[in-house]
């Protein structure tokens, strides 16, 4: 009977041992519990921020099939950001930026009760940005790190009061760096000044978030207003033309990798909103590695003529080897798809 | 003995189970995994519903039980567009191991600085048809590139397709059934031998595209291959470069530059043996200001061509321009140059003067065509007098480590 306690207390130490020593080897391994690194007080799944960390919102969002998010950053104690008006704001190490998937039973009354789906958490440590997945319980207590990605069940009823079920992706680990990557760098994609360009309320009367940054003592070098970028809002027409939105919808939800420092830079095709070369951004440009997503079409962008248009047809598309983005979603968009359609429309036809 | 059953119990309780578990646990190893390890996939037939992705890792193997024998199936999957995809990383090898199915490209590796893909087979089930994924293997952007002995299948654009990429070695791999069996696609210094690439649309492809980063490929040696019967109607769905490539080709050269076809058996290919084209010969439009659409430097050396005399297949543009201007009958040439000329080089009689100049020597049975496209073929000449050199050979692809 001792000769058997020892050999389980051996055993143990020798486990023990073994994490201890891969802890040892790895630099500061993932928690796996969300609630360990203290982002919200209170009840979890109510997502109340905890000291320090911040609500953000941007103007115009990447499509993730219809989930609603919460947005929240952190800067380390003193932290701060300096303003620039091109990419993503550089912030310092320290900084957490974090995100939650949601569905409302009913998005048209959303204090009818959600699901939360996933948050995804980016931190910034001194060797990069490091992307962490994890995933929430039935229960709603926890989310749990989930490295190899998982299919969920979304049910909600939408905002036209349509019923939907449909399956959501959890992307794993890797595919995070699908996306937040530049120059094969992970990085954050949406924080720009474009984008916090609005009031934290969507519609609402506020000062611009950059201002609350700056008042704050977060961002550095704020210019004054009329030189900042103007805060369009993709499917809101009185905040820019119908090219203005359609670029900046592409940016957001093309341009991660459809730029030259993205993973997409092998098919030549530029979706960002300061992309100038009328062929980069698709018109009358041949696909280069479609395969079959080109569906027959010749041209990625056939002015005048969205339904000869590859672009549109892989933003229409469902089928995971023909539609785009490639990753985050199963749904398809209608309504930003009849944006980059009356854009397509509104060019002039090649004659 | 009880153990034994216990575990064949468990085992096949395993399998029963939802296979997103064998996903997933593929996924975790191949994100866990540390530098210089092995992920090991055991034998099975696995239906996998995701795409595998692996990420920033050195020195790594993703490591089958064999070709046939491990088998990664992703006829299920509904999300992400590749098979296995490997990018960011350093000398990683893939090897023994079957991908089938893949609902876009099979495996592509992406920013890889050594990448070697051994006894790997990717394949789409049933005929070949348009909605089978792009690319079998499909390294992109890599470096110090080997695929050997590998198998692609049902590719609706090539079996094989390297992009983008520079030092590569394709050797001892069999290409079927495709719509291109082998592409270099501007990519410089590739070594192609040793492989068979029969019933495709077209057997092997050097091609150097515009309007993309990596601009200009040259340097590819295609040499001691067999090249045979690739008369399979072109699949590809339109729009794609490769659905221009003409039923019954066996090699062909679209504004590639310093390429040496050598050595190879090229038989039985019903439209052209080996052709060698520039990029007007597409008809499309060139916007990209930088790009050289003009072949040069090529040499087609002692290869040995065997054809029975009969109509090319007269299938599609080309089998067109078979019918109604080139007019060949059953004398169907072996090689054929589209004859576009880039006046800047200065061409006499019909060829480059110094190193850009197009060579033809020394092949068995090979009949020859400039088929003058540039003058909407007026001056056909069956004349290969022109372009009888033989210029000095290209150097062999040597990868690190490699004998």
């Amino acid at each position: 009977m001792r000769g058997r306690t020892w050999k389980i207390s051996a055993s143990l130490i020798c486990v023990c041992l073994t994490i201890l020593s891969a802890t040892l080897k790895r630099e500061r391994p993932p928690l796996q519990k969300l609630s360990e690194y203290g982002f919200f007080t209170g009840q979890p799944a109510d997502q109340q921020p905890a000291n320090g960390m911040m609500a953000y919102r941007l103007n115009t969002a990447l499509f993730s099939d219809n989930a609603e998010k919460l947005r929240f950053i952190r800067l380390p104690s003193g932290g701060t950001v300096p303003y620039n008006d091109s990419a993503v704001l550089d912030f310092p190490v320290g900084t957490a930026i974090v995100k939650t998937f949601y569905y409302s039973q009913d998005m048209r009354r959303p204090e009818k009760g959600r699901r939360l789906m996933e948050t995804r958490v980016l931190l910034r440590e001194t060797s990069g940005w490091k992307a962490l997945p994890y995933v929430w319980n039935e229960d709603q207590t926890e989310a749990l790190l989930d490295v190899a990605g998982v299919t969920l069940e979304a049910s909600y009823i939408d905002v036209d009061g349509r019923k939907r079920k449909h399956p959501y992706y959890v992307p794993n680990m890797n595919q995070c760096k699908g996306c937040h990557n530049y120059s094969e760098v992970l990085r954050p994609i949406g924080p720009s000044a474009r984008q916090l360009s609005g009031p934290l309320q969507k519609g609402g009367a506020g000062p611009s978030q950059l201002e609350t940054w700056a008042a704050l003592g977060f961002l550095t070098g704020l210019p004054a207003g009329e030189h900042r970028p103007a805060a369009i809002v993709w499917n809101d027409p009185s905040s820019g033309t119908l090219d203005q939105r359609a670029r900046l919808w592409l940016d957001i939800n093309c341009a991660h990798c459809h730029n030259p420092e993205g993973p997409a830079s092998t098919s030549g095709l530029f979706l960002g909103v300061k992309e100038s070369d009328p062929l980069h951004l698709g018109i009358r440009k041949s696909p280069v590695a479609a395969g079959r997503a080109s569906a027959g079409l010749v041209h990625d962008i056939e002015p005048g003529r969205p339904e000869a248009s590859i672009l549109l047809h892989r933003m229409e598309s469902t089928d995971p080897g023909v539609m785009m983005p490639e990753l985050g979603r199963s749904q398809a968009d209608p309504t930003a798809v009849a944006l980059v359609r009356e854009w397509i429309r509104s060019m002039q036809p090649a004659p | 003995m009880r153990i034994v059953l216990l575990l064949m119990l468990v085992a096949h309780v395993q399998q029963l189970h939802a296979q997103t578990d064998v996903r997933k646990k593929i996924q975790t190893d191949l994100i866990l995994v540390e530098d210089g390890d092995t992920v090991n996939i055991p034998e099975g037939v696995y239906s996998i519903d995701a795409t595998l992705s692996m990420e920033g890792k050195k020195r790594v193997v993703i490591r089958g039980a064999g070709i046939d024998r491990t088998i990664l199936n992703f006829a299920g999957q509904t999300t992400g567009a590749e098979g296995l995809r490997v990018s960011a990383a350093e000398h990683i090898t893939i090897e023994d191991l079957t991908v089938r199915d893949a609902k876009g490209d099979a495996v592509k590796t992406m920013n890889v600085q050594g990448i070697t893909f051994r006894r790997v087979r990717t394949d789409w089930s049933g005929k070949p048809k348009s909605s089978n994924g792009a690319y079998g293997l499909y390294p992109v952007r890599c470096s110090d590139v080997l695929i050997e002995d590998c198998v692609a299948r049902g590719a609706s654009d090539a079996g094989i397709y390297v992009g983008q990429s520079r030092n590569i070695i394709v050797r001892g791999c069999k290409a079927f059934e495709n719509v291109a069996g082998i592409e270099i696609e501007n990519s410089s210094h590739a070594d192609v031998y040793n492989n068979e690439a029969y019933n495709n649309t077209g057997g092997i492809l050097v091609f150097d595209l515009p309007d993309l980063q990596v601009k200009r490929g040259g340097y590819t040696r295609v040499f001691d291959n067999l090249v045979r019967a690739n008369n399979l109607a072109n699949f590809a769905p339109k729009g794609n470069i490769v659905g221009k490539v003409p039923q019954g080709t066996g090699i062909i050269l679209l504004a590639a530059n310093h390429v040496e076809i050598f050595r190879n058996r090229i038989h039985e290919n019903r439209t052209v043996g080996t052709s060698i084209n520039s990029y007007y010969i597409t008809e499309n439009k060139i916007r990209d200001k930088s790009y050289d659409p003009y072949p040069t430097a090529i040499s087609v050396h002692d290869n040995d061509f065997v054809k029975k005399r009969r109509k090319a297949t007269m299938r599609g543009r080309m089998g067109k321009l078979y019918r109604f201007k080139l007019k060949f009958g059953r004398n169907v040439p072996d090689i054929i140059f589209d004859g576009i000329l880039d006046e800047k080089r200065k061409p006499v009689n019909g060829n480059y003067p110094g190193e850009d100049r197009i060579c033809i020597s020394g092949n068995r049975q090979a009949g020859f065509a400039n088929i003058d496209a540039e003058h909407d073929f007026k001056n056909i000449s069956r004349d290969a007098a022109p372009y009888t050199c033989l210029p000095t050979p290209l150097v062999p692809v040597m990868l690190p480590g490699q004998k």
